[in-house]
Parts: structure tokens; C-alpha cells; sequence
């Protein structure tokens, strides 16, 4: 499922070279970011799934005022099939379904920023200090790394969500973010180990410059893709994994989101009654803004890799 | 040998860790579950067996007993099998459910992890081998997009189609009510019938990570001298693919293997939830909803053993097959 894809985008990633290659393209504009954006922009993938995720991310920032119905209002006749007032039909207790789709992609939007955020955070900390510092730190955390790695997430998210005293979205963002950054924090290990041992970084040490210098100024922005695309993977993965949860059961049962609207579409026999168009949408729509967020990665990787590159 | 006793440390650490995870869960967050479990059997009028509230105590802990006599009775009773009884299927006991509901996820997962495997490194290496043929840009695509769907939409969808509208196979359970649970035939084949349609589930999404980690590496190792040399002594082409290939692609996709089995189970608890399929993943589900705290712990419990083992046994395999691991010591 989409746990898997994220660290699939990620694994590409992870080239021996990569340092070297990013550096030389970044040396000549001291901030990179104009030639970054257009190599994403230049890879064909990229460039749709950037539009692809734009479409998603102005239905969620503009559900409220789009939206035909509030989501939630039950006023109208349930189990409706598509018809020119609700176009995608009503729900069992006769909401709106095409506003809930509208205001599902909110919900998925905003986990991914945030999941994915967090879960980037911890990875970045705990495989940079791992990489760069070495010795017994460095065994230690990489157990904690691999064990992370091996112990399977989706239980370990249901136990976690289901002893948590408060139930609400940020529980969801926070047992995702908690969950998610074991394969981030060993690429970036990785990534740290190679960089710590170039020449340029010997020199700053010979220079007399502080720790913190070499790790966030010298070493830091030549992981930026890496960190990037290993953000948009966390991201993809959360996204995929809030709909898991909220299928379960375990999410918020307030949010409206596109998995609680498939439980709600499975627990009331939407199949049974052959309501299509309330259980194929939402599907439809988690798998083409997980497909925007790989595309988009696959544009990343070029930054990194200029062998991926399309001129 | 290096490699082996690494290996060996890192599972039994992981084992630990994991039993000591499930320890903590319950008691780093807020509140006392085990205090209002109690309370709540307590004040709801029915007969209170003892033995719910012992079972209670051995997973959650009551704070009456200091932490660390906690963890060590915990500790204790894990090794012995106790995991007290479920409340939610009383007078069954924690171990009783989980045994019961084992097999089913065990033989489920364990074949279609298998056949992903399999079917996913023979696509991968025929897409590798044409590659940018019009078979390696179907399957390229045709893997990004499938990836991403949810297991458990793909499994409504699939319910709907050969369960409902052609009534090609039966819409849930494990096994028809006619026949009787055990080693019959009869038992066999209902059981084999009732769980296509979880499988191809599950196969949908299975071999994609196997695809394109084995379509990824195997045009590398396409590319490498012994390969040419291969072509130039003038060997037929399918040596060439298998031997020199596939052979050596294969090795590196083996250390995905945790990663893959990972997302299998969790996709299994979805589908067995939405197949109503009497295993692990459904009883997780009912001990979520019925708030079944000490049978919820023992199946995270199984679940994580079973995957940290299933590991480890493919770490060893690794180890065996691959002499460049046994001699560098971690790779």
C-alpha cells in the first residue's frame, strides 16, 4: 500500500554520489533554489504531478467556499444516487458527498504537510547526529533506526491511536509523525557519513570552525534534496496513512476525511446497494495525490542525479 | 560467523525492545487505562471473574505494585504464554483467541509474500531485460499508479465485482458453515476458496515493491563487465537474463524484505476486517472496538514477533546465499 511508496521515492534517492553532483550545481548561485526549481519543473512527471498537487491544494484551502453543502448537514434524503443536486449522491445519514470529497482533500493535505513535517524533523535529527557523531551514539541510534525499520507500522499506529486519552487530528498527525521517520533517519545517516569524511569538510575542521557550523552550513545544504524528497515520501506515506487509520476506526471520527468516508461507505453497505459513486471517488483521489507526490519526487531526484534529467 | 552472531544480538534486542514497547504504550499516555477498564467491568453490573481483573493487571499494570515489578511480572508472564484472559470474549483466554486466529493470517500473509516475491522478481526481470520496451513502460506505469491505491479500497472494489455482481467467490468469512473445522478436505478447500479473493487482494499491490526493486537493480547489473563477458563468450541470451542478471540482482532486493512484509500485514488487518477473515487483523479490529485492552497488547505483541522473525529467518537466508555479507560483517 502507500507505506511502501514513500520509501520507495526515497530509496532512489540514495545515490553514493550525490553529494558531489548537487554541490557542483550549487556552487556558481549560493542559493540554489531558481535552478532548483527548474529541474523539477523540466522532468515531465514533475511537472504534472506539481499540477496534479495544486489542483488538491486549492480544493482543500478553498472547500469552504466551493463546496455546493456544508459536509456535515444531514438535512437532505440519504442512500441518494448521483443527481444534479448532489452529484455524487448523498450518504447514509443523506450528506453531501461531493462536498465531502472536497473537504476530504483538506484533511489529507494538511496531515501530509504536518506528518510529514514531523516525521522528517526526528528522521533528520536522529540519522545527522547518528552519522556525524559515530562511535557508541551512533550503534545506539542505529538500533533504534533499525528496529523502527523492522517493526511493523500500521499495528504500532492502531495500539498507539487507540491508548491515546485525547482523540482528534493532531493525534492522528502525531502517531504518524512518531511512526514514520526510521527510513529518513537512515538515509540521511547514510548521506552524513559520506559527506563528513570529504576534504572541504577536513578543512573546516583544520579551520577551527564550531560543530554546528559544519553540520548546518557546510554539511546541511548539500542534503537538501535528499531532505526534500525525503520530506515529500514522509508526506506520501502520512497521507496514505491517515486514510488507513481512519478507515479502522482509529482516526477522529469527526474529521471528514477520505477514509472515514470510505468506513462510513463499507459499514453501510454502499456495495450492497451499489452507490459507485460514493466508495470510487475518494479511492480515486487518495491514488492521484500519492501519484502527484511521487511524480513530484521523481523531479527531486533529478536535482541529485543529473543522469534522471530531461533537458 | 561475525555476521551471523549480529544478526542473532540484533534479533534478540529487537524481541526485547518490542515486548518492552508494548510494556510502555499503555503507560506513557495520559490517563490509567487499566484503572478504568476495572472500573468500568466493575460498575457495569455483570459477573466479575478475577481472573478478568488479573489479566488486566498483567498487561496494563494497577498502580498499587511499584514499575519495575510491574515490568519484571510482565516480563515473566510473556514467557510463560500468559496474557490473561479477554475480556471481550470471556471465558477464553488472550492466548486461546490469538491461537485460534494465528493460523489464518500466518498461512494468508506467508503465501502471497511468497508469491508476491516470486511473480514480482520474474516481472522485474523481464521488464529489465526489454528495457524501454513497451512491457517495461506498461509495468512502470502501470506500478506507479496501482501502488498508490489502498489496500482496502481495492478490496470494497473487489468484493463488489467477484463477490456481488458475478458471485464468483463468497463475500467474506474463512470457511463455508457446512463443513467442520480440521483437517478434512472438505475444510481445506472451503478454506482455500474463501481466501482467493484476500489473496488477489493482497497481489495487487504485493509484488510492485519486488518489480521495480528487482527491474532497478538488474539493469545495473546488466550494465556491469561480467555481463559483457557473458555476451562475448556468446552465451544464449536466456543464460545471460538468469544466470548473470537476475542472479545477481536478486540479492539486494532480499534486504527489502522487511520493509515488504511490513506493509503486507498492515495491508492483511484491512482486508481481513472488510472480508469479516477470522485472522489476526480481524481480531485486532474487535479488540479495538470493544475496548479488549489485554487481548489488543498480545496481538501487537504476535504481529511484531512475527514479522521481527520472519526478519531475522531472511537475514540468515541472506547471509547463507551471499558470502560478501558473512565476510564484510554488516553491509
Amino acid at each position: 500500500m502507500s507505506f511502501q511508496e514513500g520509501q520507495i521515492a526515497g530509496e532512489e534517492s540514495l545515490q553514493p554520489d550525490l553529494g558531489s553532483r548537487y554541490e557542483d550545481e550549487a556552487r556558481p548561485s549560493r542559493i540554489p533554489i531558481p535552478g532548483w526549481l527548474r529541474i523539477v519543473w523540466q522532468n515531465r512527471k514533475a511537472r504534472f504531478g506539481i499540477v496534479l498537487l495544486g489542483v488538491f491544494v486549492f480544493f482543500a484551502i478553498f472547500a469552504p467556499w466551493l463546496a455546493p453543502y456544508d459536509p456535515r448537514d444531514n438535512d437532505y434524503l440519504p442512500f441518494q444516487t448521483p443527481n444534479s443536486d448532489h452529484w455524487l449522491g448523498t450518504t447514509q445519514a443523506g450528506q453531501d458527498i461531493f462536498s465531502q470529497l472536497m473537504w476530504g482533500a483538506r484533511t489529507s493535505i494538511v496531515v501530509g504537510i504536518l506528518a510529514g513535517a514531523l516525521s522528517t524533523i526526528i528522521g533528520l535529527v536522529i540519522g545527522m547526529i547518528a552519522g556525524y557523531v559515530g562511535g557508541v551514539i551512533d550503534e545506539v541510534l542505529s538500533f533504534f533506526i533499525n528496529l523502527a525499520l523492522v517493526v511493523p507500522t500500521l499495528p504500532l499506529m492502531v495500539v498507539l491511536a487507540a491508548y491515546s486519552p485525547v482523540k482528534g487530528l493532531w493525534t492522528v498527525i502525531i502517531v504518524i509523525g512518531v511512526t514514520g521517520w526510521a527510513w529518513g533517519a537512515r538515509v540521511k545517516r547514510s548521506q552524513m557519513i559520506t559527506l563528513k569524511e570529504r576534504d572541504y569538510i577536513t578543512a573546516s575542521i583544520f579551520a577551527g570552525d564550531s560543530m554546528p557550523r559544519i553540520v548546518f552550513r557546510e554539511i546541511m545544504p548539500n542534503m537538501t534534496s535528499l531532505v526534500v524528497a525525503g520530506y515529500i515520501g514522509a508526506a506520501t506515506a502520512a497521507i496514505g496513512a491517515e486514510a488507513g487509520l481512519a478507515f479502522l476506526g482509529v482516526g477522529d471520527p469527526l474529521t471528514i476525511s477520505w477514509g472515514t468516508m470510505l468506513q462510513w461507505a463499507n459499514n453501510s453497505g454502499a456495495l450492497l446497494t451499489g452507490q459507485w459513486a460514493w466508495i470510487v471517488p475518494p479511492g480515486i483521489c487518495l491514488a492521484l495525490l500519492i501519484t502527484a507526490l511521487t511524480f513530484i519526487n521523481f523531479g527531486v531526484d533529478a536535482i541529485s542525479n543529473p543522469h534522471l534529467r530531461e533537458e | 560467523m561475525v555476521y551471523f552472531i549480529r544478526k542473532i544480538i540484533f534479533f534478540l534486542l529487537t524481541l526485547w525492545a518490542a515486548a518492552t514497547l508494548n510494556f510502555i504504550i499503555p503507560r506513557i499516555q495520559g490517563g490509567d487505562p487499566a484503572q478504568a477498564i476495572v472500573q468500568r467491568i466493575i460498575g457495569s453490573n455483570q459477573a466479575v471473574d478475577p481472573r478478568q481483573i488479573e489479566g488486566i493487571r498483567l498487561m496494563l499494570g494497577v498502580p498499587d505494585d511499584p514499575l519495575l515489578t510491574q515490568y519484571w511480572n510482565y516480563l515473566g508472564a510473556i514467557l510463560r504464554g500468559e496474557f490473561g484472559i479477554s475480556y471481550s470474549y470471556m471465558p477464553y483466554t488472550v492466548t486461546h483467541m490469538v491461537g485460534e486466529a494465528l493460523p489464518w493470517t500466518l498461512v494468508l500473509v506467508g503465501v502471497t509474500q511468497l508469491l508476491s516475491f516470486a511473480i514480482g522478481t520474474l516481472i522485474g526481470t523481464w521488464a529489465a531485460w526489454r528495457r524501454n520496451g513497451a512491457f517495461d513502460s506498461i509495468i512502470t506505469t502501470a506500478s506507479s499508479f496501482f501502488g498508490t491505491l489502498p489496500f482496502f479500497w481495492i478490496a470494497m472494489i473487489f468484493i463488489y465485482l467477484f463477490a456481488f455482481e458475478y458471485k464468483w467467490f463468497p463475500d467474506g468469512g474463512g470457511f463455508s458453515g457446512e463443513v467442520t473445522t480440521g483437517w478434512n478436505w472438505a475444510f481445506i478447500r472451503s478454506a482455500a476458496y474463501h481466501s482467493v479473493l484476500p489473496a488477489l487482494c493482497l497481489m495487487i499491490v504485493g509484488p510492485i515493491g519486488w518489480i521495480m526493486g528487482m527491474r532497478n537493480t538488474m539493469v545495473q547489473t546488466l550494465g556491469e563487465d561480467y555481463t559483457r563477458l557473458a555476451r562475448a563468450k556468446g552465451l544464449t541470451n536466456r543464460r545471460i537474463a538468469f544466470m548473470y542478471g537476475a542472479r545477481n540482482a536478486i540479492l539486494p532486493n532480499v534486504t527489502g524484505f522487511a520493509i515488504s512484509l511490513g506493509g503486507m500485514v498492515g495491508g492483511t488487518i484491512f482486508i481481513e476486517q472488510i472480508f469479516n477473515y477470522p485472522g489476526m487483523g480481524q481480531l485486532m479490529f474487535d479488540a479495538l472496538g470493544n475496548r479488549d485492552y489485554p487481548l489488543m497488547q498480545a496481538i501487537f505483541l504476535f504481529i511484531t514477533v512475527g514479522v521481527l522473525t520472519a526478519n531475522f529467518l531472511a537475514d540468515m537466508l541472506y547471509g547463507v546465499i551471499d558470502p560478501r555479507v558473512r565476510r564484510g560483517g554488516e553491509s
